[in-house]
């Protein structure tokens, strides 16, 4: 439907709305933020609301994602994971056999702890609202009252904090938390007790790490007497890869293929029983035994898929042009009751502007190109090729309707 | 779209009344349970009546789901069965105590309470995990039921004996027939133990707590057609084979639905017991709410109406 000069996108149905509906998941607070306390939400409306805010990494869940494929984007949200956890307080546990954690942590975005930013970005949605507001539909007046499909938000939440990607963190609010961290060359050789394990002897150095900084700082309340009790933020870089010492990524069918679904496992029962979150990476493009892959999903609560267009044929595909890449969410949890909160779309792309990285709904403009009136057969094939992979199973090939 | 048909059932409710009545859904309420207990119940029982038939004595349930997640149909079953009075052995090893005790209270039981009474025996997987690989040295005479993760073997022998040990009757309580419960067997692939021995274990699990104990055994596994994990497949088929009543919870083929959240088929498979009698296979769609799970006729929803 078009208007004068300024499309404005109509749902093809009317829609109903809800506390879930219109907001644009900016993923920099989804998983920044985090509760601040044991996952026993009374009633499934704190869940809701909480996850409709932005939502967050639960206490004591594992937040899975797969790296796009030079591992760019990946990267950059588990650097927003740590910040966040660095601007709230949280301590922090980095484990990577890529990077040295020092490095990493010298590389996290700074926060931006005034309101100026807020406002800009306040500023610029009324402005363009108060440009709609003048065009009045003349062929489509039936949708005049619907409310528009919103990429962005005009009120921003209170749930977590806004980084700036062009600047780094200042190495003084870096120190002031405790963070732990595990890089895998400078480990000492495992315990013989771990050799009854079963397990590639990387994870199974990370795990024994891990438990004892989780008994020893008692994040497991294990220590009654501690009164202020804090969340332990652990993000692991790149599971899977070579580095780890597993071949799951180079060959199939791998030497062990069990060792990190048994990783998965430790670390659930280890998350579940103490007061931490967890983000893994995993590259899982580099994996060829799916059948893992099914496993490793299982064992995980919440897994995101990063799809980049560097490089694919997508890049150039004018229905993308505005973004980098594509967001697929495989699994979310269910905590502590029988439902789990799905949001409406299922579509999700995700950019980087020059300070913001934002992931939004994915929606087509309208086919404003020469042909939209007169398409030849091929054209529509073609057409139907490019729509099909963000929007779900369609059928593909040159069966379509000619309306 | 549905405005006029609804306004036609708003104005003719005998109709929307009929129209049940000919599909003739069950109104059977689950059997057995205590006095107190039995209130409750009763509302909670009609909303799943589609699951409550077929709870015979010495049968094995099949819980199957496919592209999406079937664990409500575990917690309909775990509180459905401690409602029942019956001895319950649950072997969860994907989530917490927590998690199934929070479920549970909005379903009416209380999981804290069977188990101090003896009713629940709660194996929790992933403790029992931790406590195996970061805990003390064990009792030679109490060996991990997870024994498996830490021995060359990936037999579950040990897991067997402790769901033998918990089921068998003892002298004092007299609850009524023993139950296993598992949730959810393909996990003990991805930890190492191998198809023919999961198969195995089931197959000694149903010579004695079904045949022997005159108890049920429900256990929930995941599966798809175009999964690539051969060894889930071989497991899933196997179990298919020898279930005497499979629910199998399916995602929608045409996508993701606000209203409607999957269809679940209930296979009676009459042809186990009776040669020359076809399975019979009843499809329902539903919606899970907050604390219970509306069945409906496919088609049906209350969105449509």
């Amino acid at each position: 439907m078009l208007n004068q000069g300024r499309c404005t996108y109509v749902p093809a149905l009317p829609r109903r709305s809800s506390t879930i509906d219109d907001l644009k998941i900016q993923l920099e607070t989804i998983l920044a933020a985090l509760f601040d306390k044991q996952i026993h939400c009374k009633s499934r409306r704190d869940t809701a609301s909480v996850m409709a805010a932005g939502g967050g990494v639960a206490v004591g869940t594992l937040l899975l994602i797969e790296e796009d494929k030079y591992g760019l984007y990946s990267n950059l949200l588990f650097k927003y994971f740590l910040a966040e956890g660095i601007v709230c307080g949280h301590d922090l546990f980095v484990a990577s056999a890529k990077e040295h954690p020092d490095n990493i942590l010298k590389e996290l975005p700074a926060p931006l702890l005034d309101d100026t930013y807020r406002k800009e970005l306040g500023d610029e949605a009324e402005v363009v609202n108060s440009e709609d507001f003048q065009d009045s539909m003349k062929i489509a007046w039936r949708y005049q009252n619907l409310p528009k499909i919103e990429a962005s938000p005009t009120t921003y939440t209170k749930f977590g904090h806004y980084y700036d990607l062009s600047k780094k963190m200042p190495p003084e609010l870096c120190q002031s938390v405790k963070w732990h961290s595990f890089y895998l060359h400078e480990e000492s050789s495992f315990e013989p007790k771990m050799k009854a394990w079963n397990m590639n002897s990387g994870y199974a150095r990370l795990l024994q790490s891990l438990q004892r900084i989780i008994s020893q700082e008692g994040f497991d309340g294990s220590d009654p007497q501690k009164k202020q009790r804090n969340v332990l933020r652990i993000g692991i870089q790149s599971l899977g890869s070579v580095l780890w010492g597993d071949d799951v990524c180079c060959s199939d069918p791998p030497e062990d293929p069990h060792s990190l679904t048994k990783f998965l496992y430790v670390l659930r029962g280890l998350l579940r029983k103490s007061l931490s979150a967890c983000i893994i990476t995993v590259p899982s493009h580099l994996i060829q035994n799916k059948a893992i892959m099914e496993r490793v999903t299982n064992l995980s609560d919440m897994v995101v898929g990063l799809e980049s267009f560097i490089g694919s044929e997508r890049e150039t595909n004018p229905l993308y042009k505005d973004y980098h890449g594509l967001v697929h969410v495989h699994q979310i949890p269910r905590l502590n009751s029988l439902i789990c909160d799905v949001s409406d779309t299922k579509d999700l792309a995700f950019r980087l502007k020059r300070k913001l990285f934002t992931i939004e709904r994915l929606h087509l403009p309208p086919d404003l190109s020469d042909t939209v009136s007169r398409a030849s057969k091929q054209d529509l094939a073609g057409s139907a090729k490019l729509l099909s992979s963000g929007c779900g199973a369609v059928a593909t090939g040159n069966q379509h309707l000619d309306f | 779209m549905g405005g006029k048909g609804h306004q036609f059932y708003q104005q003719n409710p005998r109709c929307l009344r009929a129209a049940f009545r000919a599909l003739r859904l069950p109104r059977a309420v689950p059997r057995g349970g205590n006095a107190t207990a039995t209130a409750p119940a009763q509302t909670k029982g009609a909303e799943a009546a589609p699951l409550a038939g077929g709870c015979g004595q010495g049968k094995f349930t099949l819980l199957r789901d496919t592209r999406t997640d079937g664990s409500f149909l575990v917690h309909h079953f775990l509180s459905f069965y401690l409602r029942a009075g019956c001895k319950v052995c649950f072997v969860a090893l994907l989530q917490s105590f927590s998690h199934y005790s929070i479920v549970a209270q909005k379903l009416g039981v209380n999981l804290a309470a069977a188990k101090e009474q003896g009713q629940l025996v709660f194996l929790e997987g992933l403790k029992s995990c931790l406590d195996l690989l970061f805990g003390e040295e064990e009792q030679p005479g109490q060996p991990s039921p997870l024994q498996f993760l830490s021995g060359s073997s990936g037999e579950l022998r040990a897991l067997f004996d402790f769901v033998r040990v918990s089921l068998t009757p003892c002298a004092q309580a007299s609850w009524k027939g023993p139950v296993l419960l598992v949730d959810d067997l393909s996990v003990l692939l991805s930890l190492g133990a191998a198809p023919v021995a999961v198969l195995d274990f089931i197959h000694y699990c149903r010579v004695s707590v079904c045949c022997q104990l005159q108890g049920n055994i429900v256990v929930l596994v995941h599966s798809s057609e175009d999964s690539e994990d051969e060894e889930n497949e071989l497991v899933v088929n196997s179990l298919c084979h020898h279930s005497d009543l499979i629910l199998w919870a399916e995602g929608l083929a045409t996508g993701f639905c606000k209203d409607v959240h999957g269809q679940i088929k209930i296979i009676k498979r009459l042809s186990l017991r009776q040669a020359a009698e076809q399975d019979q296979v009843q499809i329902y769609q539903y919606k899970i709410q907050d604390r219970n799970v509306t069945f409906f006729a496919r088609g049906l929803s209350a969105a449509v109406l």
